[in-house]
């Protein structure tokens, strides 16, 4: 348990082409609307971290135009993760920890839309045995997808049930991206798009931006805040080399939700799956029941923007306990390709 | 196994890994302003609502502030060198031909200022706060970008 | 200036971003990949004495050096695969084809590579397949052309 309180998050609709918004245009907004809602200064916070990274439009050092974005002056003390923000917030939480700041704004953004980006995601990978090949990522989800189906961890009915599931929730999220109703008897029709995977069992690709605050839970009170109790975040990684993991389990995500606190009381889980078959392989991996509430958002299926999309599972599920909808909520984030790299973040209403 | 007439080449210790990627850019909302202004051979900066700093070309924030710029300024094409440096070495695909200098030129009215090249000018003769004015290429070569101005020259009377 | 910001069209741009890289290989890859450049798969063994290809640097679970690389047959089986109806102009095949995890014959782990298959129904889980070398091999992991199905 820490005494570290999400007091506010911000997202910007997510779109396919954010067309005429450069990355300050795109941060801008999300970052004046995290701190009016939390009623902190821009003076009152003592660290910035972000997530993005240039590749994804092309334009190099992109992630130092966006401090444009900040008023930073006089001088600010900032960070920079080439990681989706989730891990600009771990960041920000470790320092929290060693007591180093005692608030933070965290923001990540991604524009997608100027590239290929699956192809542009093939640049994550081994750079000797996979991306000579060029791999794109949807390819590499077909994979673990194949070797879920193949070893009875999950079935075409089930993977349809969770795009199902994303889009009925999505109705209920303005900002989310994908948010038409669709049926067993539709997503059976659909044509593959790289077998197993159909078109529907992947994220769409989203132009973005989030913004979050945290804070000590003492500031919280004294300003009358609401606010997330952040009971526990870890990540943990598994090998670059694909063909030396099991596809089909996350020992990553178990280990991380391990030590970030994972509890039988949790009721609803933001897992960042940008492919169907991997909020099954999250669930069994996480070991969640049943009767826990799976992104309630709409989840990554209903629009992932890369780099902010593990910080929306996050600004998602704070927000939910915020509203009151649980007590106790998971949130995780990944990164790399089939869930290569994974965060987890407990949360609890104050 | 397969007979390689390499074989005989001795241990690979090094690998090309070359990679191209196609992206299409899209200039944003408060660029926008400026590229179609200088398309026109007109200089196009935009203003901070709360301390009235102008930028060109802008971004879209007071970097300063933290705030959306609003209001469209614009600005002739004269101003002041604020830093410069003397470029001795040739930089690839680059037709200029060194020594030349590149500056920093900050237009009348605004508060930042970007890259230019100085020309009509002994390199050693440049100082900083020296009065510039741009010197245009022909209205026909025009394009949406700030080499629509080939250089900026001293103005009259401040050298030899 | 009288422009209204919505009045003004869109402006774009499109470019390439080229990455001209050239690698350092170190003592495991210059072996494996100067095998391949001769028609031969190299595994690395391990203490333990199982083999690994793609061969790691270091034993993915204990972390020691690999040292020891051994020729290996160069066939395997598939252990997953999906299908590429609609290959893009930088995929190893220029026609549909399946990206395949192949685990080589008596090794542990499994390689991601191409294999080259007329239709999906041709491709399975389980199946055997082989190396297609490339004509011209320099040291690289596409001296592996693709895999091509081994019908025995
Ligand atoms: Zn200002």
């Amino acid at each position: 348990m820490t005494d570290i309180a999400i007091v506010s998050y911000a997202q910007a609709p997510m779109v396919r082409d954010a067309g005429c918004a450069n990355e300050v245009e795109l941060i801008m907004p999300v970052i004046n609307e995290a701190l009016q809602a939390c009623g902190l200064a821009r003076t009152d916070i003592d660290f910035v971290c972000s997530g993005s990274a240039d590749y994804l439009q092309g334009a190099p050092f992109a992630f130092v135009a966006g401090v444009d974005a900040l008023g930073a002056f006089p001088p600010i003390k900032e960070s920079h993760v080439e990681m989706d923000a989730a891990w600009a917030l771990y960041e920000c939480y470790l320092k929290m920890l060693a007591g180093d700041i005692d608030s933070a704004l965290i923001y990540g953004f991604g524009k997608s839309s100027p590239g290929n980006l699956p192809e542009v995601l093939s640049l994550q990978l081994d750079p000797y045995y996979l991306q000579p090949l060029c791999p794109d990522s949807v390819s590499l989800a077909a994979l673990q997808a194949r070797a879920m189906l193949d070893a009875g961890r999950c079935t075409r009915e089930q993977m349809n049930e969770v795009v199902i599931n994303s889009r009925r929730q999505a109705q209920k999220n303005p900002r989310a991206q994908l948010r038409k109703p669709v049926s067993q008897e539709q997503l059976q029709a659909e044509v593959d798009w790289i077998a197993p995977l159909k078109k529907s069992d992947c994220c769409p690709i989203s132009d973005g931006a989030s913004a979050l605050v945290i804070c000590r839970e003492s500031q919280a009170r004294e300003m009358g805040l609401p606010y997330a109790r952040v009971v526990g975040m870890d990540h943990r990684i598994e090998s670059h080399m694909l063909g030396f993991r099991d596809l089909t389990d996350s020992p990553s995500a178990r280990n991380a939700a391990k030590s970030a606190g994972l509890h039988n009381n949790i009721e609803a889980a933001e897992l960042h799956a940008p492919f169907s078959h991997q909020e099954i392989l999250l669930r069994q991996s996480l070991g969640l029941s049943e009767n826990v509430d799976i992104n309630p958002s709409g989840g990554a299926l209903a629009g992932n923007v890369m780099m902010a999309a593990g910080l929306d599972r996050i600004g998602s599920m704070a927000a939910a306990i915020l509203r009151g909808d649980y007590k106790f909520g998971l949130a995780h984030a990944t990164s790399g390709p089939c869930l290569q790299q994974n965060l987890v973040t407990i949360l609890e209403a104050a | 196994m397969s007979s390689n007439p390499n074989e005989s080449a001795g241990p690979v210790t090094m690998m090309q890994a070359p990679l191209y990627l196609q992206y299409r850019f899209t200039a944003g909302t408060s660029s926008l302003s400026f590229l179609h202004a200088i398309k026109r051979g007109r200089l196009i900066g935009r203003r901070c609502p709360g301390c009235e700093s102008v930028y060109i070309p802008c971004r879209g924030s007071c970097a300063r502030c933290g705030v959306a710029t609003c209001d469209n300024i614009e600005l002739t094409d004269e101003g002041v060198i604020d830093k410069f440096t003397v470029v001795h070495i040739p930089i690839p695909n680059n037709p200029i031909k060194p020594p030349f200098v590149v500056a920093h030129i900050r237009l009348n009215g605004a508060d930042n200022a970007f890259h230019h090249l100085i020309g009509e000018v002994d390199n050693d003769k440049v100082k900083l706060g020296m009065k510039v004015k741009a010197v245009w290429r022909p209205e026909s070569e025009w394009d949406y970008g700030l080499d629509n101005i080939r250089y900026f020259k001293p103005l009259g009377g401040e050298h030899d | 200036m009288t422009d209204t910001l919505n009045e003004l069209p869109p402006l774009t741009q499109d470019f390439e971003l080229g990455f001209t890289y050239t690698r350092s290989l170190g003592p495991v890859l210059s072996r494996f990949l100067t095998g391949l450049r001769d028609g031969q798969v190299l595994a690395a063994r391990t203490r333990a004495g199982t083999l690994l290809v793609p061969p790691p640097e270091f034993e993915p679970v204990s972390g020691a050096s690999i040292k020891e690389l051994e020729p290996v047959a160069a066939e395997g089986t598939v252990l997953s695969w999906c299908w590429v109806s609609q290959p893009s102009s930088s995929a190893p095949l220029n026609k549909p084809f399946a990206w395949v995890l192949v685990r080589f014959e008596g090794c542990d782990g499994a390689m991601l590579h191409a294999l080259a298959a007329d239709a999906k129904e041709q491709v399975h889980t389980g199946m055997r397949v082989r190396v297609r070398w490339a004509p011209e091999r320099v040291g690289n992991v596409k001296d592996i052309a693709c895999f091509e199905v081994h019908k025995q």
